[in-house]
């Protein structure tokens, strides 16, 4: 085509192109979700296991490319989280059911579960696969559908990864187009589908700005904010094993989840032995020239310095201007100030840990608070204690919705060391501005319809009986007359009338019977 | 009816088209289309429709729909009509993107301004081509209302202009009849049979599978040209871009019309394989049209071709078919004896209706419930059921609401009390 006629049919910058590019996707998730909700709990189930059993055989393919694409990250730790979050996520909610009603009898109240219809997700460039396995798993085990916007620094990766996902659903049986991803996303395209009122909740795990972005869109949002989590270490601790589990935690896939201990703070009295014990786990203790080129290196007057993100540590020392054993699990670098004054009191998506000496419990909870109030409220903390008391002081007072006692924060907050639920999207509460403070899962993404009769009334619900309620599965295919092989009989039995109606030889024999009586009357006239 | 309204449709009586402005008002179809977006209609009194009718597919893609207001704007900023003799960006680019999208082997777009223009000039190709006069088309078959093209048609559009053929120039057999396609062609003296693939103003009876490739063979051994009339079946409406590849054949001329400019800037189009547009090489100004063409709606086609062939589109095409045909299926469960049938491919359907005029009495129930779809002229028992390839699931739903009451209370009204019934 000529260029100047194709220029002129390129409207892709334009508002319209835009809204329709978000249209088209959306109207035929809509589609899909409304087929979707037809379906019964046991073929719900076998997709999303079949999609989770997808997600876990090609974990390490996807930890090694987004590694590879991103440049960020550890592949050996990115694989272990892609399957956490593929047969586990599931095994954890199998029991939990969303497709069918729930009768209370002590309230005499129905609860029938109605899906959130289209979920628009996002996903972060640090977690990028796992968190597209985690969104989608929880859409699938609720009848929804999705539609994914992966992280442009990670976006082949991810778009491989859902197209993956988007063939063992549909082998599975899922509608077509239940999931799907944007190929091209830009900010103003994803703004349409944020904006767009045929989005029904916009799922955000990202940057704060994009986060803000989903709240402010006017559509219900489930977006979470940035992490940065304290992890007191008092003098009742293991302090062996403290030191171990902060270094495994804060030295997993280079730190990239915001679950990771950003500062520990400790006591006096035990400082210097929970030093040792961090130096004998593999962590590099800096001098304070040290900690002033770190500090220098990893914030600018713009924030955080993406080029150390997910990085390891000898090599942002090396890029900071000082040498440390290649083996070196994280940097921990001493400060005296937290909060304002301070910038390595914020987060830090890379191995670098900042350490502060407090001198009474008092003392060191302020300061934890004092940690989350200036960056990170309502996320994560984590303790080390023997002291049930301190623990329970502590976790009243920080302003987190998960305190993590005795674990690695990363695994444990995002409920891979803990119980907790596992999840790839840490609720932030109102603490952090978010709608949602416990960690979320496919819970969120349904809303339950309550049946209530007058408080004196009583009911004769079988609840046996109520599971049997309008599973009508796929829609059957419309036929297409006349093309071989999709043409349908042209008379057949319709759901809800009986057979005779649609017999044709009892048609025929109805309108005999009615063209004699027409005869009759007619000669009657006569 | 507003006062605004009857003094409006009195004018029209006047002004435009005494008897048909007439007829709707007869019909119980006062409407007088003034806002259109989407698939919805606003009546000049505020009623909406949704449209189950888009003037057999023109609206495809939706009234006024956005891309292509944008493209067409974008358009007129820099081009108009153009000039129908010269070469021309906007005309052969469509021509080549035609090229690509249409069954293979054909080859050269030639250009009309609506759709019984391309009919015009798909049968003298053909006659050209081959040196025959002799046209086979299809008994109720409808292919516009020019010179040429309306005698291909039913007696209905030709004789009240004195214009039907007198001199056996114009064949015309039952449609899903080979031996009647055969008997036309023995002579060899036929240069083309002109089909709709599904005939729509005869209520879209259904091909009888084989029955096309059939036809095309036939035309094949006696050395006749196929032209495909894809006016109403192509751009998706059966799920795939051209209806005619649904069933296996690859036409010598395929005509495209309606939908072609999405209802926006009209144009039609008449894609001809070597054989077929020979005179293009020998005598191109043997046909001229200062419309045919037109710049700025080739424009527009040039979008609406790239918009159906989204790959989410044929997506969307199926999930409205399966979705309304379900919903069309309990209904008729609803009223078995009067809604007695359903032909279907894609989103192209007719609801046959057990009584003569049966669709007209549905089409008015239809109205006063807020849906705008047509009977079939040349077969009014049979409703056109045109939903756009791009309904959205709430539309399809709240269209299936509506049509259910709208034949059940064409079902009492038909077949409600014995005097009533008059079949």
């Amino acid at each position: 085509m000529d260029q100047a006629i194709a220029k002129l049919v390129d409207i892709s910058d334009s508002k319209a192109a835009m809204q329709a590019a978000a249209d088209v996707m959306l109207e035929r998730a809509r589609w899909a979700s409304q087929v979707f909700q037809r379906y019964d709990r046991k073929t719900t189930l076998a997709i999303t296991q079949a999609v989770a059993k997808a997600a876990h055989d090609s974990a390490g393919k996807y930890a090694n490319w987004a590694v590879k694409e991103t440049g960020f990250g550890v592949a050996a730790h990115k694989k272990l989280k892609n399957e956490l979050t593929a047969l586990p996520l599931v095994e954890h909610y199998r029991s939990r059911d969303f497709v069918n009603p729930v009768y209370n009898n002590e309230t005499n109240i129905i609860e029938v579960p109605k899906p959130a219809g289209v979920i628009f997700a996002l996903a972060p460039s640090t977690n990028p696969i796992s968190t597209i396995f985690f969104k989608i798993i929880c859409a699938l085990m609720t009848r929804n559908a999705i539609v994914f916007s992966p992280h442009p620094a990670a976006r082949e990766c991810s778009i491989d990864a859902v197209n993956t996902l988007i063939k063992a659903a549909e082998a599975a049986g899922a509608p077509e187009a239940v999931i799907q991803v944007i190929e091209r996303p830009t900010i103003p395209l994803i703004d349409e589908f944020m904006r767009s009122d045929k989005t029904d909740v916009i799922l955000a795990t990202g940057g704060t700005p994009m986060v803000r972005a989903a709240y402010s869109s006017s559509n219900p949002a489930i977006g979470v904010g940035p992490g940065n989590a304290p992890v007191f270490v008092d003098a009742s601790a293991d302090l062996k094993q403290a030191a171990g589990f902060i270094t495994e935690s804060k030295s997993f896939d280079n730190s990239v989840l915001c679950t990771n201990e950003s500062v520990l703070i400790t006591l006096d009295e035990v400082s210097q032995q929970l030093g040792r014990e961090l130096s004998r786990a593999g962590c590099h203790m800096c001098k304070p020239d040290e900690v002033d080129l770190v500090r220098k290196y990893l914030f600018h007057d713009r924030g955080f310095n993406v080029e150390a993100l997910g990085r390891d540590a000898s090599w942002i020392a090396q890029q900071a201007g000082f040498k440390v054993a290649r083996q070196t699990k994280i940097l921990v670098t001493p400060i005296n100030k937290i909060g304002v004054g301070e910038v390595l009191s914020r987060e830090k998506l890379c191995p670098v840990l900042g350490y502060y000496v407090a001198t009474s419990i008092p003392q060191a909870i302020m300061q934890a608070r004092a940690l989350l109030r200036y960056a990170g409220a309502g996320h994560s903390a984590a303790i080390h204690s023997s002291n049930d008391q301190t623990i329970m002081d502590y976790a009243a007072s920080v302003e987190a919705y998960r305190v993590i006692v005795n674990a690695p924060c990363s695994q444990g907050a995002a409920g891979f060391a803990t119980n907790l639920a596992p999840t790839f999207t840490i609720g932030t509460g109102y603490f952090g501005r978010s709608s949602v403070g416990e960690n979320v899962g496919p819970h969120h993404l349904v809303n339950w319809t309550r049946i209530a009769w007058h408080k004196d009334a009583t009911t004769n619900i079988d609840p046996t009986h109520m599971a049997e309620l309008k599973h009508r599965g796929q829609l059957p295919k419309a036929p297409a007359d006349g093309v071989p092989g999709q043409s349908r009989p042209r008379t057949q039995s319709k759901p809800g009338t009986s057979q005779t109606q649609s017999d044709p030889q009892l048609r025929e024999e109805i309108r005999r019977i009615i063209a004699e009586e027409l005869r009759s009357a007619f000669k009657e006239q006569k | 009816m507003s006062i605004e309204k009857l003094e409006f449709i009195e004018k029209s009586k006047e002004f435009w088209n005494p008897n048909k402005t007439q007829f709707w008002q007869d019909a119980g179809v006062d409407l007088v289309i003034d806002r259109r977006e989407g698939y919805c209609l606003y009546d000049m009194d505020g009623k909406r429709l949704i449209d189950a009718h888009l003037n057999g597919g023109t609206y495809n893609l939706g009234h006024r729909n956005p891309e292509l207001i944008e493209v067409l704007n974008a358009g007129a900023r820099r081009f108009d009509m153009g000039n129908h003799h010269f070469p021309a960006l906007a005309r052969t680019a469509l021509a080549e993107a035609l090229a690509t999208c249409t069954p293979e082997g054909l080859k050269y777009t030639i250009y009309g301004a609506g759709g019984a223009e391309a009919v015009e000039l798909a049968i003298k190709s053909a006659r050209h081509a081959t040196q025959k006069r002799k046209i086979v088309s299809i008994i109720k078959a409808y292919h516009g209302h020019s010179g040429l093209a309306v005698k291909t048609g039913d007696e209905r559009f030709s004789a009240t202009f004195l214009s039907e053929d007198t001199v056996g120039e114009f064949v015309q057999v039952p449609f899903n009849d080979l031996e009647a396609i055969e008997d036309a062609l023995r002579g060899r003296n036929v240069a083309a049979i002109i089909m709709e693939t599904i005939p729509a103003t005869y209520g879209f009876p259904m091909p009888h599978e084989g029955y096309l490739p059939a036809v095309k063979s036939l035309c094949e051994r006696y050395d006749a040209l196929y032209i495909a009339d894809e006016v109403q079946t192509g751009l998706m409406r059966t799920g795939e871009l051209w209806g005619i590849t649904k069933y296996g054949v690859t036409p010598d001329i395929m005509v495209i019309g309606k939908g072609i400019t999405g209802g926006m800037y009209p144009i039609s189009c008449c894609v001809v394989n070597d054989r077929a547009g020979q005179w293009l090489k020998q005598d191109g100004f043997a046909h001229m049209s200062t419309a045919g063409g037109a710049e700025l709606g080739c424009i527009v086609a040039l979008k609406v071709l790239e918009i159906t062939q989204r790959p989410e589109v044929a997506s969307i095409v199926r999930y409205v078919s399966d979705f309304i045909r379900a919903g069309l299926d309990d209904i008729q469960a609803l009223y078995p004896d009067f809604f007695t049938g359903i032909r279907q491919n894609g989103v192209i359907m007719g609801l046959e209706f057990n009584h003569p005029e049966g669709a007209k009495p549905v089409m008015k129930h239809l109205y006063e419930n807020g849906v705008w779809a047509i009977f079939s002229t040349l077969d009014p028992s049979v409703l056109q059921f045109k939903p756009g390839i791009l309904m959205t699931q709430s539309l399809s739903e709240d269209l299936l609401r509506r049509v259910e009451i709208a034949i059940g209370l064409a079902a009492r009204e038909v077949m409600g009390t014995r005097k009533g019934r008059t079949f």
